[in-house]
């Protein structure tokens, strides 16, 4: 009895340790004193004063717009190279998989000088472009793996027998790899989209004036003094998580039990 | 045949063009400048050099690394301490409850990290939230110094990067055969015993992904560095960003990552060697 | 009658000068059922994706009815393969399966469902349309993959070690069913397996091959009792193989030394000479065991019994230390090392002069 009480303590500290700061943004977002110290009065006035908030609000869309860009592009290349990767031989092939671990093995710092340089050289104007560019450059790499974890020896040979059956490659891979590897996309472009909402250090270098993002800016107001509607834009971010995540949770289990 | 070879190239060319001009060529680009000359405008001087690396061998820059590399292994250890008994814990609970918590623990990590790491401050200064309490309960008199300095940096890079180390441990505790534990303890092996000579190397695997995944962005989070630690403490990802935006002293910046590079691959060679998985690494 | 499937000097290396598969030739008749015997690596499953079309042919040419389609690509050639496996798409429910290969070819909706129903009733999976792979039995997924092959109406139904994944008894039971369904469709079947009994259950012929060579190529029967080569003895069945020399030859008849004073005769061939190696081949079961003196038997001791259910197997040693592995049915009343004396009939003993003799 005892043993296991404090074994649940130890879980649920963890989660307080991982959940505080979270929690805490989101009862201040209710919070009517703007200094962030003691709570005050209940209050939805900073829900109200985000909406009026051009710069906030024009850098949470610019995010969304590329997480999204980002999300689809690499998901699309990174499941293409998996399927390409495992099927063919060429040229340079051994240097190409060496070479897609890299940014996920290197230091985001690195990658993000990297890109910022080449930007440079090629003379390339920073801003929602490179910033694109530059989410699907880490996020390729975490497709590619996310796919290849459901790319097994049999998907070879079930291939091979659409082959055999007189299925071209293209409606091979619409009709049969597609389908099985999905779970594998899907947790890619997953991957793909939470990588580009939280990142911080590549943007930082490659965006360009006029071209913010939502982390880009909460690091420059943490700097110049934070107002409480970003307690509230992160709020309502954290709710749409959540649901996001529940939804596709159920679904995912409802899939199990219909099967 | 024709169909064969579209789809080949539909599959490949993409990756090769990605791989080689957003990899290869800005990694090969920042080694080229490290060997370069910086004038006092921020320019670049194309004259084969070996003065950056000179300059980084200088103690105030070694006395970073140090640091960073202190600040990495404390958050390593941190992570690790944590993580451990957290999946050992949720071994023994039903499968339902294990999938629950790993999700769980991913949640956060779905929130912007500059947006938690922002929820610190609210947390960690002179009056914030823990201070504020530990007074109210007079545990403490005075306010104590949660940040801006070392401790709120570790706190910080702890925080962002335990998901990184709690996943492959899990996954790698979880997977060990529960059979395996009985029969140590029905040959009368100690708690200590089974974790030694059982769950250690069977998890060991899971510990290292886990600490290459902590330890490598711990010496590179510069925001973390800078938000927590107040900008007065320094990490190579600082040192990294000041020689490239504040100083403009590319071919300094970009010596100093080829430094952190070697490092990583040092690091990946040793994880191989003890058997990990490249693959491992980018799964969570 | 043109061979159905021929193979011309057909070679495979996947890296250079190392072949998986060397100079085969290989004509495969119309309605046969042709077994491709070996174990892993011996290139067998390459020989079957070189005459499918998954795997390209390295030297040599592949015939399929008298077309050369060395250079035509699978989905074009008329040859459908059975994966190890069966490689059903786990995604698609067992009609889908069966009528993948068809949808491919743009057959009409109708006609689809025509052929598809027909077979589902030959292959006996009525009632299980609308299930999916991984809610089937083993054999039903066999059923499933056959169905799904046969359905494109194939000249040749290669099939790729498709029961090893069984277990003992359901394969039993699938070896008779494969063998029904290629008498009724009259389709010629390629078969590859590592499994002997398989392929001396199933087969109208056997090739078996090692390190990318044919070592023989034979009816059952004949691979089993005249193997010619010393691979093939000892690959099917037990057996005693023993090195021997030619000591003296007469008329017909030949001696044949595998030790000082062990000596056997067989009849003559054409080039034998005194002084050629020849091996000797007796199988166990061929042996008879008596403990009493037989006409020309030799003494022994038994050293070792196992009973291994319907037989008995006997290690009995004699003169020169050689050892005769003997199998007798049912139960024996010997002990260890009770001495017994063993009979060979001259019939069974079987002179392998190797390949070159052969050739010759």
């Amino acid at each position: 009895m005892k043993k296991s009480f404090f074994k649940n303590i130890f879980i649920a500290l963890v989660f307080t340790f991982l959940y505080l700061p979270i929690i805490i943004l989101v009862i201040y977002s209710f919070n009517a004193s703007k200094m962030n110290v003691l709570f005050t009065t209940f209050t939805f006035s900073w829900y109200k004063t985000l909406f009026y908030n051009k710069d906030l609000l024009e850098a949470f869309f610019n995010t969304l717009i590329i997480a999204a860009t980002s999300t689809i592009i690499s998901t699309i290349i990174g499941t293409l190279s998996a399927v390409g990767l495992n099927k063919y031989n060429f040229f340079g092939k051994s240097l190409i998989l060496k070479l897609i671990y890299i940014p996920i093995v290197i230091p985001e710092i690195v990658l993000g000088i990297s890109l910022l340089s080449i930007y440079t050289l090629t003379k390339l104007e920073l801003g929602m472009f490179t910033l694109i560019l530059s989410h699907i450059a880490f996020s390729i790499p975490f497709v590619i793996v996310s796919v290849r974890t459901t790319i097994s020896k049999e998907l070879n040979s079930i291939e091979e027998a659409a082959k055999d059956l007189g299925a071209s490659p293209l409606k091979t891979f619409m009709l049969i790899t597609l389908p099985i590897i999905k779970p594998g996309v899907v947790s890619g472009a997953t991957l793909a989209l939470t990588l580009s909402l939280d990142d911080v250090v590549i943007s930082y270098f490659t965006a360009g004036p006029g071209s913010n993002t939502l982390p880009l800016k909460i690091y420059s107001m943490i700097k110049t003094g934070i107002t409480p509607d970003v307690n509230a834009l992160s709020t309502l971010l954290l709710l749409a998580t959540i649901i996001i995540l529940t939804v596709s949770t159920i679904t995912q289990s409802r899939k199990v039990v219909t099967k | 045949m024709k169909k064969n070879n579209l789809f080949k190239a539909i599959s490949i060319i993409p990756v090769i063009i990605y791989s080689i001009t957003l990899i290869l060529l800005p990694l090969l680009y920042i080694f080229f400048l490290s060997f370069q000359k910086n004038d006092s405008y921020g320019g670049i001087i194309y004259e084969l050099t070996l003065t950056n690396y000179f300059t980084i061998i200088d103690l105030t820059y070694l006395k970073v690394f140090l640091k960073s590399a202190l600040i990495g292994i404390i958050t390593t250890v941190l992570c690790i301490l944590i993580s451990y008994p957290f999946a050992l814990i949720l071994k023994n609970k039903s499968s339902k409850v294990q999938n629950l918590c790993t999700k769980l623990v991913m949640v956060p990590f779905l929130t912007n990290s500059l947006i938690r790491t922002y929820g610190w401050i609210v947390l960690l200064r002179k009056n914030g939230v823990i201070n504020a309490t530990l007074q109210a309960l007079h545990i403490t008199n005075a306010p104590l110094n949660l940040m801006y300095n070392n401790i709120g940096i570790i706190i910080g890079m702890t925080y962002t990067l335990l998901p990184f180390m709690i996943l492959p441990l899990c996954s790698a505790v979880f997977k060990i055969d529960k059979s395996l534990i009985e029969a140590a303890k029905d040959l009368g092996a100690s708690r200590m015993q089974i974790f030694k000579n059982i769950i250690v190397p069977e998890s060991i695997s899971g510990v290292f992904n886990g600490s290459l995944m902590v330890f490598i962005p711990a010496i590179g989070y510069f925001f973390i560095a800078d938000i927590l630690g107040g900008g007065k403490e320094m990490i190579i990802g600082n040192l990294i960003k000041n020689q490239f935006l504040t100083a403009r002293n590319w071919p300094l910046g970009s010596a100093i990552s080829i430094f952190l590079i070697l490092i990583t691959f040092i690091l990946v060679k040793i994880y191989q060697k003890l058997g990990g998985k490249m693959d491992d690494l980018g799964g969570m | 009658m043109e061979p159905i499937v021929k193979l011309e000097n057909v070679s495979k290396c996947f890296e250079k000068d190392k072949y998986v598969v060397k100079d085969i030739n290989l004509e495969v008749k119309e309605g046969e059922f042709l077994t491709l015997l070996g174990s892993s690596g011996c290139g067998k499953t390459t020989i079957l994706r070189m005459i499918s079309g998954l795997e390209h042919v390295s030297v040599g040419k592949v015939y399929i009815d008298g077309v050369d389609v060395t250079e035509l690509d699978p989905t074009k050639r008329e040859v459908n393969t059975i994966f190890q496996n069966f490689a059903l798409f786990p995604h698609m429910t067992v009609y889908d399966n069966i009528a993948f290969g068809l949808k491919m070819k743009h057959v009409s909706k109708d006609e689809i469902d025509k052929r598809v129903k027909k077979i589902i009733k030959l292959v006996e999976l009525e009632g299980l349309e609308n299930r999916l792979p991984s809610e089937i039995s083993g054999g039903q997924q066999q059923r499933v993959a056959i169905a799904r092959g046969i359905i494109m109406n194939p000249k040749v139904l290669l099939l790729d070690e498709s029961l090893c994944s069984l277990d003992l008894k359901l394969k039993r039971q699938m070896q008779i069913e494969l063998k029904k369904i290629q008498k009724r469709l009259g389709i010629t079947f390629i078969y590859v397996t590592h499994d002997q009994d398989e392929a001396l259950t199933m087969s109208d012929r056997i090739v078996i091959l090692n390190h990318g060579i044919i070592e023989q190529d034979d009816t059952p029967q004949n691979i089993y009792r005249y193997p010619k080569t010393v691979f093939v003895a000892d690959f099917i069945g037990e057996s005693n193989i023993w090195p021997g020399i030619i000591s003296n030859i007469n008329k017909e008849i030949i001696g044949v030394k595998i030790s000082d004073n062990i000596e056997f005769a067989v009849s003559k061939k054409d080039l034998d000479k005194v002084g050629d190696k020849i091996n000797i081949l007796i199988r166990p079961e061929n042996i008879k065991v008596s403990s009493n003196t037989l006409k020309n038997s030799i003494e022994g001791t038994v050293k070792d019994i196992i009973y291994d259910g319907a037989i008995s197997k006997l290690f009995i040693e004699v003169i020169d230390n050689k050892i005769f592995k003997v199998n007798t049915h049912g139960i024996v009343n010997f002990k260890e090392n009770d001495k017994v004396f063993i009979q060979i009939e001259d019939d069974d003993i079987i002179p392998i002069r190797g390949k070159k003799h052969e050739e010759k």
